[in-house]
């Protein structure tokens, strides 16, 4: 070891400076964490999360295969905190791979308060998970109800026709979050 | 044989003792590692007079401290020697004591299980061949005995042995493991779809596509859990509404949450999936037999945790399918509940029963709550004062953002909402005689607004009546509207 | 070197190899940046932990005694095992390994000191008042933590006490007084080894203890980014964990057990290099395999960063995930396994001695065994699902922990106890502490694998009937080690009153550096470094 002839505080100071930019580094790499786990979700379909901005409709994928059928389930979960009725006015739909499945929610805010709601998505099996694509979605933003107010909010998917073949059934499920506090906003990507 | 042993071992120890008839002993001994989160096996074979460890958990405190006595000590310390040896028997007789893994009823549980013994049993080998060594350098080249150090410290040779053998065995090991995990992910369409959803601190399940959903609460009774009474056999794994199956066929479990995380756990299945708040998880059984199946909750989720479990009554498809018509025929006379006129005992009587089973877990039986995260219902202003009223439904209803308290309206029918509300506002000497009819509840469901009854009955509420819990004064007034 | 001893501390000074001893009073010990008061410090605030998280262990036990809710309220027990973990990992493991690097490895290495010694005071100094804030939040409005050491999300964000604010801050210093002792750690091995000390001439303490400085400084960082995180979600609207607003509950468990899990080796790889002292002292023979060692120990080091969501089998992994994650954990045992076979080896054909140390290393590597041959049951995925989150993980990581750690961490001390006393202490009472321990500590320990199969979740207050009498043994013997550990503190303050005059070289065949240096050890050592062959 050559760095032997500097003194014993130099060297310190040299390691101290190396180890304490390792902590910092590891620090910031806690946080680049979510990102990181965030691209990971979107590639595996981890969670069944879903990709939070519409689909681009296009004449090619809007191929129809009819070859076969896929059911489409959906559910709605509200959260414990949550208070507004909100279910789907069918519960399954049967489409054929690129065709589009169309449906609505309804939704209404029995308190005496304007609230604000998110619904989040999830696929399941979550192998499914790129291959549901919702061209319209009350998902993509926050919904307000005033007090006492009720909605009917569509949605429309498309099942990809890549779909695996042994999947031949989704289920789709949303849960109904109150987030007054927080604000209309649209779902980060 | 290693049972034989045992049996014989059981057998000297009652004679000795001259007190237990030796196949009570066994029969008792056979209950209390036999039924596990199993099976419903007969419980009435449970000897009330035996004694010792074996039964203590039924008797009073003062009987307890029996143990206490050198003999229970003795007896404490058998037990742990019996059951350690049984660590090293077969696995067909630790089956029938539960000190193991349940080889539950599907064809997945039983893949896990024998991939658990499997790999048990190789632990089991590569122990007694390491300790073995270990133990006989202990014994033998210890300076005591004159022994003499041989200062050998390398062995590329021995290094690369132990380290590649290993490793096949573990190869070994994780063949059959992949093998159960490719069974386990195995997505193909299911004919039921059950969605699971955890609350704090109860479980709602619903049939999809059938209209059927109900919630399950643990039913074990306050007085069972804070030793006022004895403890039922089935203390704590069980619930007022069982999670109902079909036996044969495929059955899929979506699982989520909506506070925080939970965990579904069925043993007998070996389905165990977190319930994770925003998200659904998928798991699917095959149920081989019918029966009822225990299980608890595996993830901590607050303060009752430990008080929510999962009882699972398997049924053949024949009975599944008449207790599915059953349910959606008592579903629909639930509703025409709503209309009818209900007396001030019938919904306190009702009302009482939805409160223990659900509210009092928080708001504690005797209505004291545990401030502050829990606040007293007795006496509360809320609960006492006739404007109160419309805020009250709304609390329950609605729940309250911010705090622990859910919003109800799903949960509860509107029959449960009204009795419940009406018991909250006479029992524990709130007696304020208000009567909240279930026709009230639904109209504030539709309308967010609360309509008191007509003024005759109201004006003529019977303050003078003092409903107490246990003989709710009868209100001779209908409140009709 | 007459006997004179401070009772306050467990050296006293040397005036025959030293120009100046230690100040007087209280404040010696405030501004000390000696490397031996410092390690001393550490030692006892571990100790004062180990007793205080003990203490809870005693209400979980007794409330565990019988079925039914008898001596608390579940809320206060969620508060209890919550704390118990909380104060058993970053307040007395954690702590008395720091303390006995700052004794020790300066020592083995032929240092004057540690590298950063104003640091060094620092790093302890911050500890008092991170456990007192943390023991605190128990008396707080709505209570302390209660959602379990691994704090999942949301339970400890949207649903936690107030008092979850101070418990983050807490977690928080504790972390900036881990990574300064690492980083400390580090600086001195690096820098201030005698000449002729090279790396693969160190004793494996020294080396165990590198790699665990640099699994600190790697994984404490993320933990306080998870922690900060949680705060952000508490109080500045932000959704890392809640769904609601975009987040992931399951994100949590992630950065955690990045974290978490090197962190369980945090805790056992100085172990591993105390044993690799004590087995060939007292068998009389060089430690079997040395080179093989430090690889081993390294490759469990890098292994602990590519395993961590084997704690997670159950949220819904995708199956290439599980199988990775099965695998890998799987390859762990195979470094792992190299240890043990070479402890055994060590002593095999040996001219052993059963002192205290010994006692206690030996029953190190049969119970870490079992340990780890649970830990191989819970590594396999499918049957992870039948063990995860049950009283079989909670005997499986008490078997690595407590003999893991704590008995090597008490074999630690008896065997150094002479070097930093200079007396030696009461052997029968040494092992009779070591045989009520160990006795304690298996029937305490071991029915709980029994509970665990036959479905017992952990973390509960209360249970059902089938599991009594497991539970009634499992406290009965927690009991018995719990009461047991006074014993040790009564060993110890005999040992630093007086006993038997230690030699130089304490132990027949001690080998090291410290073994040359007298008994005790003078306060300022190796201000010219030794001459190491």
């Amino acid at each position: 070891m050559s760095e032997k002839d500097e003194a014993p505080v130099d060297l310190s100071r040299r390691t101290v400076i190396k180890t304490g930019l390792v902590a910092g580094g590891m620090f910031g790499f806690g946080f680049a964490m979510v990102p990181i786990y965030n691209v990971f979700c979107k590639v595996t379909g981890l969670n069944g999360k879903t990709d939070p901005n519409p689909y681009q409709y296009s004449a090619e994928t809007a191929e129809v295969d009819t070859s076969r059928k896929i059911k489409v389930q959906f559910v709605a979960t509200k959260n414990a905190e949550m208070s507004w009725d909100f279910k789907p006015s069918i519960t399954e739909v049967e489409v054929h791979p690129g065709q589009v499945g169309e449906l609505e929610f309804f939704a209404r805010n029995p308190t005496g308060e304007r609230m604000i709601g998110q619904a989040i998505p999830s696929v399941s099996p979550f192998q499914a998970t790129n291959y549901l694509h919702k061209v319209e979605c009350f998902c993509f933003t926050t919904q307000t109800l005033e007090a006492g107010e009720e909605k009917i909010m569509p949605l429309r998917i498309i099942v990809d026709q890549a779909l695996p073949r042994h999947i031949t059934k989704l289920t789709l499920s949303y849960t109904l979050f109150d987030v007054t506090t927080m604000g209309e906003r649209t779902l980060p990507s | 044989m290693m049972q034989h042993a045992l049996a014989l071992f059981l057998l000297i120890k009652a004679a000795m003792s001259g007190k237990d008839r030796p196949p009570r002993m066994l029969q008792v001994a056979r209950f209390r590692y036999g039924s596990g989160c199993r099976t419903n096996r007969s419980l009435l074979s449970w000897p009330e007079s035996s004694r010792g460890l074996v039964s203590f958990a039924r008797l009073n405190f003062s009987k307890r401290l029996s143990f206490m006595t050198p003999k229970g000590i003795g007896k404490t310390f058998l037990w742990f020697l019996a059951s350690l040896s049984a660590f090293l028997i077969p696995a067909r007789v630790l089956a029938d004591w539960e000190v193991n893994m349940t080889e539950g009823v599907t064809a997945v549980s039983r893949s896990i299980y024998d991939l658990h013994m499997t790999i048990f049993i190789i632990c089991v080998v590569i122990g007694v061949l390491v300790f073995g060594v270990m133990f006989y350098s202990i014994l033998m080249h210890r300076k005591s005995r004159g022994a003499k150090p041989h200062p050998f410290h390398e062995s590329t040779l021995v290094e690369i042995l132990w380290t590649t053998i290993p490793f096949l065995i573990l190869v070994g090991m994780a063949i059959p493991a992949t093998k159960t995990l490719i069974d386990i992910y195995d997505t193909s369409e299911a004919e039921i779809d059950i969605k699971i959803t955890g609350y704090q601190w109860k479980w709602q399940y619903e049939y999809l596509g059938e209209e059927v959903s109900f919630f399950s609460n643990l039913q074990t009774a306050p007085e069972q859990i804070y030793n006022v009474r004895s403890k039922d056999p089935n203390y704590l794994l069980e619930v007022d509404e069982p999670l109902v199956l079909p036996t044969g066929k495929k059955i899929r479990f979506l699982v989520t949450a909506a506070d925080v995380i939970h965990s579904w756990w069925v043993p007998a299945f070996a389905v165990k999936r977190d319930a994770i708040p925003g998200f659904i998880n998928e798991a699917w059984t095959k149920i081989e037999r019918p029966g009822i199946y225990r299980g608890q909750c595996a993830e901590l989720c607050g303060k009752d945790h430990g008080f929510m479990p999962i009882v699972v009554d398997a049924r053949t498809p024949e009975d599944y399918a008449k207790w599915l018509d059953e349910k959606k025929e008592a579903a629909a006379k639930e509703r025409e509940l709503t209309t009818k006129d209900w007396t001030m005992a019938e919904l306190m009587e009702r009302g009482k029963k939805t409160y223990e089973r659900v509210c009092a877990a928080c708001h504690q039986v005797n209505g004291e709550g545990m401030p502050p995260i829990f606040p007293a219902l007795k006496g509360s202003k809320m609960a006492i004062e006739k404007d109160q009223i419309k805020a009250h439904i709304d609390i329950v209803v609605n729940g309250k953002k911010g705090t622990a308290m859910q919003a109800f309206a799903a949960q509860l029918s509107e029959v449960d909402l009204a009795a419940v509300i009406t018991y909250e506002r006479n029992a524990w000497g709130n007696n304020t005689g208000d009567l909240i009819t279930p026709k009230q509840i639904l109209e504030y469901k539709k309308t967010g607004e609360y309509k008191a009854a007509d003024t005759e009955s109201s004006d003529k509420s019977p303050v003078v009546s003092k409903p107490t819990v246990n003989e709710p004064a009868i209100n001779t007034h209908q409140a009709g509207l | 070197m007459t006997a004179v001893t401070d009772t306050s501390s467990n050296e006293k000074p040397n005036e025959h190899h030293d120009h100046h001893g230690p100040a007087k009073g209280l404040m010696r010990w405030v501004l000390t940046t000696n490397h031996k008061d410092i390690g001393t410090m550490y030692l006892w605030f571990s100790f004062i932990m180990f007793l205080t998280g003990g203490a809870m262990a005693m209400v979980i036990r007794a409330e565990l005694f019988q079925p039914g809710m008898q001596i608390v309220d579940p809320g206060f027990f969620n508060q209890m095992t919550t704390m118990h973990g909380l104060i058993m990992v970053f307040g007395a493991v954690m702590p008395a390994f720091v303390g006995l690097a700052n004794w020790m490895i300066p020592l083995m290495i032929g240092a004057p000191d540690m590298a950063l010694p104003r640091m060094n005071n620092w790093s302890f100094w911050i500890l008092p008042f991170a456990a007192v804030m943390l023991v605190s939040t128990l008396f707080m409005e709505g209570g302390g933590p209660n959602f379990g050491w691994t704090f999942y999300a949301p339970l400890s964000t949207t649903y936690a006490p107030p008092s979850t604010t101070f418990f983050i801050f807490a977690i928080h210093m504790l972390g900036i007084s881990s990574i300064m002792g690492a980083i400390n750690i580090i600086a001195t091995i690096l820098n201030l080894r005698a000449p002729g000390m090279t790396m693969m001439k160190m004793p494996l303490f020294v080396w165990t203890w590198l790699i665990t400085a640099y699994l600190l400084i790697a994984v404490m960082p993320v933990l306080a980014g998870a922690v900060t995180m949680m705060l952000m979600d508490i109080h500045f609207g932000t959704s890392f964990f809640n769904a609601g607003g975009g987040g992931d509950p399951v994100l949590f468990q992630h950065i955690f057990w990045f974290f978490g899990h090197p962190e369980v080796y945090i805790m056992i790889l100085p172990s591993f290099g105390i044993v690799s002292a004590i087995l060939p002292t007292f068998a009389r023979k060089p430690l079997f395999g040395y080179t093989s060692m430090v690889y081993a120990t390294a490759s469990i080091a890098f292994l602990s960063f590519i395993v961590w969501a084997h704690h997670m089998f159950t949220v819904g992994i995708p199956l290439v995930g599980e199988l990775f994650f099965m695998y890998a954990t799987l390859l762990i045992a195979v470094p792992t396994g190299v240890k043990v076979f070479n402890w055994v080896t060590t002593m095999f054909r040996g001219a052993m001695t059963f002192e205290t140390p010994m006692l206690f290393s030996i029953a190190f590597v049969v119970l870490f065994t079992i340990g780890g041959f649970s830990g191989l049951m819970l590594a396999i995925a499918p049957a992870d699902f039948q063990y995860h989150d049950t009283y079989f993980v909670v005997a499986h990581f008490h078997y690595v922990l407590v003999p893991g750690a704590i008995f090597a961490i008490f074999a630690a001390v008896y065997y150094w106890l002479p070097k930093w006393t200079g007396h030696m202490y009461d052997e029968t009472l040494g092992k009779t502490h070591f045989w009520m321990s160990f006795i304690g500590m298996n029937l305490t320990f071991f029915p709980m694998h029994f509970i665990g199969l036959a479905g017992m979740p952990r973390r509960i207050p209360d249970y059902a009937l089938q599991f009594a009498d497991f539970n009634m043994m499992a406290s009965i013997g927690g009991f018995m080690f719990g009461t047991t550990q006074l014993l040790f503190l009564f060993i110890v303050i005999k040992c630093i009153r007086g006993g038997e005059k230690a030699k130089a070289e304490s132990w027949e065949g001690a080998e090291g550096l410290e073994w040359s240096l007298p008994s005790p050890t003078p306060y300022h050592t190796f201000t010219t470094p030794p001459d190491v062959k």
